[in-house]
């Protein structure tokens, strides 16, 4: 189906059931019980896992099939933003322009990054790709203040121009839509004491994230893909052979970098507002961790990686001392006190720690990533079967 | 002129910070071929152990001095550190001013031994897997690092003054004939400049006169053969972990002076570390401390009013265009090896 | 039961308490539910306290927290009552607000505008806050204050304190109670002038990000106004850490007064610098030299130790106040944390005490009803004397003080003296100078 093959297909066909029921799956327990705390089954943090799911598979056609690992991809996303938000404020309040602009500006602007840091290899790479993503934040968060707000970011305002849309009746706020369809619409379904939340702007973002998944399942597949991995792996041979790398790993560049600018594009239309700190070292070093937690070069990895880390960063961090006063206070009162001072150190404003133990588990014991982490419980479960026939898409090892 | 002077001093200033961090860095990536980022967490950590030597030196007793009161109306408590009742108040107090050089013989140790047990403890597994998982599982080794600093020492800079002999600055102007506050420089920073410059000489003098050094740099050559020849490089390969986080700590130590040490002052250098390191050239020892000072004396030249107010905005990107040009003049830095971190 | 009520999450929450049977399944949309969003129906109301946890202000952020603890504390009946018992407005019972008892989310800005928008977004759709509040910059602020104002929630600032959080970026639905760069600079100049004569050379080294500009903006201003001259001023990267190469050039240029727009780190990093480059025991053009830093915070002050004996500046609360509302105040917070306040946490506290007391003036948690029981609204008792929150532009205007570090503190809270409080006319000024649009309130759904 769609030009793939049986194994492919279930693959996509798995990811769209989990995407399309995200808002049950998220969403496991009942609200008012003290693990409703867990739940990550509201618009912003579902619309968030897709973003970044859209940013970390197009990092990973260039890092997991070239092998190339860039620093600066933040820049891409944020330029991507910028794009965004500026077409919101000139031209519509509709996503569609919006989206499209911010992929061909954060094309052309990756094409002009990758033309010239691709002259390298290795860290050098690396090293000047981090340079321009440094130099970009910097200027936007200075001297480039009138075009990119600085400090204070950029948010749509009554009185922008806005040549396409009629004017706002007076008190809207302008709000992304698409054709009307506004972002921040949810429908709520209550079962019981279950709340289950549909959100119009989630479902786009998805539906946008299936189509950039299947396009990558295509490139890995490609007669492209195999020249990326050649590159990856003897790329003296490849030349040897008479063929020049430069114009595949450019593309793969440009590609993964329309990739992030979609997903700028996209966090924009989620929610209208822009701000330079997204295109900071520490936003490009987090989509590297994203795919090496998740599993590079493996289809699915990236995706589970971003997911990991959103979590994490979204539902840890709100934990306090009084959400865990109250999971234990069944406990006796020392007992309660003991293990909530336990407990404390790793959530919260300590969820930064949790996070650090997690990358070290991760990458000590399963060197593939979190992908890794599901072959093997697979392969628990499943011993009966020949492990070739694994769920989670795993490719080729990771390296 | 002047100005110009002065900018040169600071440039090397900056630099020697610059350079001895991206030595420790370059001696790990060199032996050991890991891409370290849990490097600038060590500098933090050398900026803690002073912290922490002088909060043990000034350990105090409560006493409560009832003619005053504190901001609850309550008695006020005065705190008198012991030093002060075992050596009397000037000697005590003297002690407690000399805390962060004093910390330098504190650090030395303490930073080996975490040096070590890294390496035993963690970095070992690590050689033969690729780069990209020593990227995570360092940075998670940083986070997790400075998340427990954090969690004992808080996440405001905590104040670490130099002795008191050293406040205030010296006047390079009048020794070479300009007038009086042209070009003044602290005293505390040329000292850090002379502290830099010995350090770096010793890490040298180190690797090229001793049969340790000259065993490890045949290593860092041509692992295989060393150790075909019988040598245990691996155990000469750990202490050159330690020596370059003691490296590293003592830059910590030594900074603390000049910038109040918090918990994600490593953070701040990394990057900038590594652009140092890389601009002077992968594995190449000489050529990370020539980027450092080049960088260091660029950036200094970049910040001044003169250059900002023609090309404004210089100062905030100059590290990195200087970085880009290099690297494409110079496909591997300044005297970088073939071969290395290429792939 | 009404249909209403039976899709707000406040009833969930209660009906999974009360044990209600399972209700066959209703589906409807976030819209045509409630007359404005998150309007609490159970027995409690959820507040949302946005502060960084992690990052260089993750102090500050605690400290803020810790406040608003102590306000839910007080909101609830618990404690002294602490400021309530001072406040101008009787409105508060000390039975929650409007009856309802006061539950609150908190969440981590990492003084990062995405995070903090990330973190306000799950307050308001996960966890049904009514309002939000909090920050420790004006990045922050600005960005939740967009989104407060499009999502339908009040918005009361923390600490910000560039102009434009209720300038040119103001909105219907934020409320800011922390002074701002044009206020310190207004009530600086004179003090200024008194001590340091009015014929000074102003160096300005000025963080390069918009607050950095609104401040070297207003100091030089009205500095200039009381006869100095500003011989230069050199923007500094916010990664600065290390600023000699900005302050060697300092006493080339002639100048005899140093003025640092640097804040947290920044500052901590400039000053150590600047002192240890001997330039306060200069002299020049027969002056002695000076430095002013026009924001104090008290974390500030903290980080950068013995450095900041006798420098001038300026602050919008400090503990050492003698009023009786910022007695009570440093009295219950210094009873149950053993440490007196900072200025983020005195207005943090201040500000959810606000926010109640308006919502129960207004008789309904309706934002736009809040507003407008907030706009123009004059009270006293609150630490900083009589204050007004303008209708304009959501800005309180009170005295400001202008703050020196203290020579010989008695503890490692005591650093800073206050000098002079400045009264509120001389730093009043005109709403429309900073532009923007303040729009009308969004009441969400």
């Amino acid at each position: 189906m769609f030009g793939l093959d049986k194994k492919d297909t279930r693959l996509l066909l798995l990811v769209a059931v989990l995407v399309a029921l995200a808002p049950f799956i998220l969403n496991p327990f009942p609200e008012g019980s003290g693990m409703a705390q867990f739940n990550a089954g509201y618009p912003d943090l579902m619309q968030r896992f897709v973003i970044f799911g859209i940013f970390a598979i197009g990092f990973n056609i260039l890092f997991g099939l070239t092998g190339y690992l860039s620093f600066g991809h933040a820049a891409f996303l944020g330029v991507g933003s910028y794009a965004a938000i500026w077409m919101m404020k000139l031209l519509t309040m509709n996503v569609i322009p919006a989206v499209i602009v911010s992929v061909i500006v954060a094309g052309i602007f990756s094409l002009a990054v990758g033309w010239i840091s691709l002259r390298r290899s290795g860290i050098y790479f690396s090293i000047l790709t981090l340079a321009f993503a440094q130099m970009s934040y910097s200027l936007a968060y200075s001297v480039l203040t009138p075009i990119t707000g600085g400090e204070t970011g950029l948010q749509p305002k009554v009185n922008d121009a806005r040549i396409l849309d009629g004017a706002l009746t007076d008190g809207a706020t302008p709000k992304a839509n698409l054709f009307g369809l506004e972002m921040g619409s949810s429908i709520e379904w209550s079962v019981g004491n279950w709340l289950f939340t549909f959100n119009a702007g989630y479902y786009v973002a998805a539906i946008v994230m299936l189509l950039a998944f299947y396009l990558s399942i295509r490139i890995f597949r490609s007669p492209f893909g195999m020249m990326l991995r050649a590159v990856k792996s003897n790329q003296q041979r490849l030349n040897y052979t008479g063929l020049n790398a430069k114009p595949y790993t450019l593309a793969a560049f440009v590609i993964s970098g329309m990739y992030a600018g979609l997903a700028g594009g996209l966090m924009v239309a989620m929610d209208t507002q822009v701000g330079a700190e997204r295109m900071f070292w520490t936003a490009s070093g987090e989509v590297v961790l994203m795919s090496i937690l998740g599993g590079v070069g493996t289809l699915i990895g990236p995706v589970l990686g971003a997911g990991a880390i959103k979590y994490m960063e979204n539902i840890l961090s709100k934990i306090n001392s009084d959400i865990l006063h109250t999971w234990f206070a069944f406990l006796p009162d020392g007992l309660e006190d003991f293990v909530v001072t336990l407990i404390y150190p790793f959530i919260g404003k300590g969820w930064h720690l949790t996070l650090g133990l997690i990358f070290m588990l991760v990458v000590i014991f399963l060197p593939g990533g979190l992908v890794e982490g599901g072959q093997r419980v697979a392969r628990l479960f499943g011993r009966k079967k020949k492990s070739t026939d694994t769920p989670d898409g795993k490719t080729t090892p990771a390296e | 002129m002047e100005a110009i002077i002065l900018q040169i001093l600071n440039g090397l200033d900056k630099g020697s910070a610059y350079a001895l961090i991206a030595l420790g860095l370059t001696l790990i990536f060199g032996t050991l071929g890991v891409v370290n980022f849990a490097h600038g967490a060590l500098f933090m950590i050398g900026a803690f152990c002073a912290v922490t030597l002088s909060r043990i030196i000034s350990t105090s007793h409560t006493i409560i001095d009832e003619t005053q009161t504190d901001f609850l109306g309550n008695p006020l408590k005065v705190e008198v550190p012991y030093v002060m009742d075992w050596f009397g108040e000037a000697t005590g107090a003297a002690i407690i001013d000399w805390a962060v050089p004093l910390s330098i013989l504190f650090a030395i140790p303490v930073m080996i031994a975490i040096g070590v047990i890294m390496e035993r403890g963690l970095i070992k597994h690590f050689y033969k897997r690729p780069h990209a998982d020593q990227i995570l599982v360092t940075f998670g080794l940083a986070i997790v690092l400075q998340e427990i600093i954090k969690y004992y020492y808080g996440a405001n800079p905590i104040p670490t003054p130099a002795p008191s002999a050293f406040v205030g600055s010296f006047d390079f102007g009048t020794m070479l004939g300009f007038e009086a506050n042209q070009i003044i420089y602290p005293y505390w920073r040329i000292i850090y400049f002379a502290f830099a410059a010995i350090i770096i000489g010793a890490v040298f003098a180190f690797l090229q006169f001793t049969t340790f050094g000259m065993v490890v740099r045949a290593g860092m050559a041509d692992r295989e053969t060393v150790q075909l020849l019988g040598i245990n490089i691996d155990r000469r390969f750990t202490l050159m972990f330690g020596i370059a986080a003691a490296v590293a700590g003592l830059a910590g130590v030594m900074y603390t002076p000049i910038n109040s040490p918090n918990y994600h002052m490593g953070m701040d250098f990394l990057v900038l570390s590594f652009v140092v390191v890389v601009v002077g050239g992968m594995g190449s020892l000489p050529g990370a401390v020539a980027a450092g000072f080049l960088l260091g004396i660029l950036e200094s030249f970049a910040s001044m009013r003169e250059v900002l107010n023609v090309l404004p905005g210089l100062n905030q990107i100059i590290i990195y265009l200087v970085a880009i040009i290099i690297l494409l003049t110079r496909p591997r830095g300044l005297m970088g090896r073939k071969g290395v971190m290429e792939e | 039961m009404s249909k209403m009520n039976l899709t707000r999450r406040g009833v969930l929450k209660t009906g999974a308490i009360a044990g209600a049977g399972v209700a066959a399944p209703t589906i409807f949309t976030a819209q045509s539910a409630a007359a404005f969003t998150n309007e609490p129906t159970g027995s409690s109301v959820t507040l949302g306290f946005n502060v960084p946890q992690t990052g260089p202000y993750a102090d500050e952020g605690a400290d803020e927290l810790r406040a608003y603890e102590l306000a839910v504390e007080h909101l609830n009946g618990g404690g002294d009552g602490g400021l309530m018992n001072t406040f101008s407005s009787k409105a508060l019972q000390g039975n929650g607000i409007l009856g309802k008892k006061v539950e609150y989310v908190t969440g981590d800005t990492q003084t990062k505008s995405d995070a903090a928008r990330a973190s306000a977004r799950s307050m308001i759709e996960k966890d049904g806050a009514v309002m939000i509040t909090g920050g420790s910059s004006s990045g922050v602020a600005v960005a939740v204050q967009a989104l407060c104002q499009e999502a339908g929630v009040i918005f009361m600032a923390g600490l910000t304190h560039s102009n434009d959080t209720t300038g040119k970026d103001k909105k219907a639905n934020g409320f800011r109670h922390f002074f701002n760069s044009y206020m310190s600079g207004a009530a600086l100049a004179p003090i200024l002038a008194n001590n340091y004569g009015t014929d000074r050379k102003a160096y300005h080294l000025t963080a390069d990000y918009n607050w950095g500009y609104t401040t070297e903006e207003a100091v030089r201003t009205s500095t200039e106004a009381m006869g100095w001259e500003t011989v230069a001023a050199v923007k500094t990267p916010l990664t600065q850490t290390d600023f000699s190469s900005y302050i060697a050039p300092v006493l080339q240029s002639g100048a005899d007064v140093l003025v640092l727009n640097h804040y947290g780190g920044n500052m901590v990093n400039s000053l150590t610098n600047a002192v240890q480059f001997g330039l306060r025991d200069k002299l020049v053009n027969d002056k002695n030299f000076e430095i002013v830093v026009p924001l104090y915070s008290r974390l500030m002050a903290k980080g950068a130790g013995a450095n900041v004996k006798g420098i001038f500046g300026s602050t919008n609360w400090h503990w050492s106040l003698q009023d009786e509302g910022s007695k009570a105040f440093v009295k219950s917070f210094g009873t149950k944390y053993g440490f007196p306040p900072s200025q983020a946490a005195h207005t943090c506290y201040v500000q959810a005490l606000l926010y109640a007391d308006a919502v129960e003036r207004a008789g309904s948690f309706n934002p736009c009803a809040v507003g407008e029981a907030l706009k123009d609204f004059e009270f006293d008792g609150m630490g900083n004397g009589p204050t007004l929150y303008r209708g304009e532009d959501h800005q309180c205007f009170k005295d400001v003080l202008v703050v020196k570090g203290k020579e010989n503190p008695t503890s490692e809270f005591d650093l800073l003296e206050i000098v002079e409080v400045t009264p509120v006319s001389q730093v009043t000024y005109d709403a429309s100078i900073f532009g923007g649009e303040l729009g009308s309130c969004n009441p969400g759904a």
